[in-house]
């Protein structure tokens, strides 16, 4: 079976900064993936050249077997991503930012699915609601629809906790954890390592633009009796 | 196709919710041109036997056609470059060319409706005739793409607003206002006639008055052939540095 996302040999130089220096990674269909590290370790980056957003300066990078730079189009069309930072469209209201977004994905009359993913992020009662009056958090919520608008099978979360109460987090990974139940790949970064405890089964750590730890989460919690993954964190940084 | 779609429906729905001021308001600032300069000049210059305020509407439609249509892509990209929403058109499977396409149609459309507007507000105040209507979408068309393509790359290329607004204040700017708009560049002495024929905008605007009046400075077959060179120059460019992802993917 391919691989969700092939990475191989991956650099990244902005001006003299090394952000990525020749990361490798493979993740099966169906994993429920976390990538973390401290900030400034290279997630996003990793994750922007997985999406097109950045060009590596060298190496492969993957998503069901279709390569980002020459095969881009069908990469794209099976990869959704949230970005993390809190960007979004003032011109439109949420159904419509939902629609545009779908449409991007050449799909149309998508407003069945449109409603469900309204539904399940607690966005029903502000699907008429001009995107510039939403909360922080609700702005989130539509991050989210957004990138899951076109059922990709490869859904990429960048932090996408940050900032979001309590409740709409559990909502949020109630309906993620369902559509990783269905067979969609999860790649998910947070700085809340409960999070990914709780829901990753395989882990990778990032410091300084390698992976310096990657293993299941099992295991890495095996490799360290007692401690949480905060903890087993630390000190694999600090190794 | 869908994706073309979606993007130049995106593009039209951004400035048609505030038309008021993407469209009304340079209708009224090209009435302003016409009522101001009209009502001084109108008695007393006569241009290719055509009275003054008659001579000066096609130019007032035809400047704002392509300022409006610049406006449109570049003040599109700038805004979604700085608010970080153009990761939104940067994640899908949109091709670089459906890219360019709609975000230039969507520029014509505007700048059409724009043109279409002051027209209809001007009309009122002279005498227009309609020569030959093919020459007047011909150019309108042309110019609106050319100047929405060159406002694309304007867009990419600034990262600030102030930017963006030098690019229209010491190059649009004058390039519309010193090509013949208010003035027949016969009128002008003969070296800044030859100044002139390096603008070409001056060309746009001559071939889009010939239109009306069937009389222009230059032959409108020669206006023409200017204007698609620099219409396909420009759309090579603009393709070519979407296709790099210059200034939009790191």
């Amino acid at each position: 079976m391919l691989p969700a996302v092939s990475i191989v040999d991956v650099v990244k130089h902005f001006g003299a900064l090394k952000a990525l220096a020749g990361v490798s990674l493979e993740i099966g269909q169906g994993e429920f993936f976390g990538l973390l590290g401290p900030n400034g370790a290279g997630k996003t980056t990793l994750i922007s050249c997985l999406a097109g957003l950045v060009r590596p300066d060298s190496g492969r990078l993957s998503v069901l077997g279709h390569d980002v730079t020459k095969d881009f189009r069908e990469a794209r069309r099976n990869l959704g991503v949230v970005p993390q930072e809190l960007v979004f469209d003032p011109f439109f209201n949420v159904r419509e930012t939902l629609r545009i977004q779908s449409g991007y994905f050449g799909i149309r009359k998508n407003d069945d699915w449109i409603d469900e993913i309204l539904e399940n992020l607690d966005l029903t009662s502000k699907a008429d609601v001009n995107m510039r009056r939403l909360s922080g958090g609700m702005k989130r919520r539509v991050l989210v629809a957004q990138a899951l608008v076109h059922k990709p099978p490869v859904i990429v979360l960048d932090e996408p906790t940050a900032g979001v109460d309590v409740e709409l987090r559990q909502g949020l990974w109630q309906f993620i954890r369902r559509l990783n139940g269905e067979g969609h790949t999860i790649i998910l970064t947070t700085h809340y390592l409960e999070e990914a405890e709780a829901l990753c089964n395989r882990i990778a750590l990032m410091k300084q633009g390698k992976v310096v730890a990657l293993d299941t989460t099992a295991n890495l919690m095996a490799a360290h009796p007692g401690a949480s993954l905060e903890e087993v964190f630390v000190r694999t940084l600090q190794s | 196709m869908i994706g073309f779609f979606t993007l130049f429906e995106k593009e039209f729905l951004r400035f048609w919710k505030v038309s008021f001021q993407t469209v009304a308001a340079p209708v009224l600032t090209a009435l302003l041109y016409l009522l101001i300069f009209g009502h001084v000049l109108d008695e007393h210059v006569q241009v290719h036997g055509v009275r003054y305020a008659s001579f000066l509407i096609p130019g007032l439609v035809m400047m704002q056609v392509l300022q409006n249509a610049f406006a449109n892509s570049s003040s599109s990209l700038i805004q979604a470059k700085i608010t970080g929403s153009i990761v939104f058109v940067l994640l899908p499977p949109i091709p670089y060319s459906a890219f360019f396409a709609a975000y230039v149609l969507a520029a014509v459309v505007r700048g059409l409706m724009v043109g279409l507007g002051v027209l209809v507000a001007t009309v009122w105040f002279a005498e227009l005739k309609v020569v030959a209507p093919l020459w007047i979408v011909a150019f309108s068309v042309l110019g609106g793409a050319l100047f929405g393509a060159a406002g694309m790359i304007a867009g990419i290329w600034a990262e600030k607003f102030d930017q963006l607004a030098a690019f229209q204040n010491f190059l649009i700017m004058p390039l519309t206002m010193l090509s013949g708009v208010f003035y027949s560049i016969h009128s002008l002495p003969a070296f800044w006639q030859g100044v002139s024929h390096y603008n070409p905008v001056f060309y746009m605007i001559d071939g889009f008055r010939y239109g009306f009046f069937g009389v222009s400075d230059v032959p409108p077959e020669n206006s023409l052939a200017v204007v698609v060179a620099c219409f396909l120059a420009m759309s090579w460019l603009t393709l070519r540095l979407l296709k790099q992802g210059w200034k939009l993917r790191a």
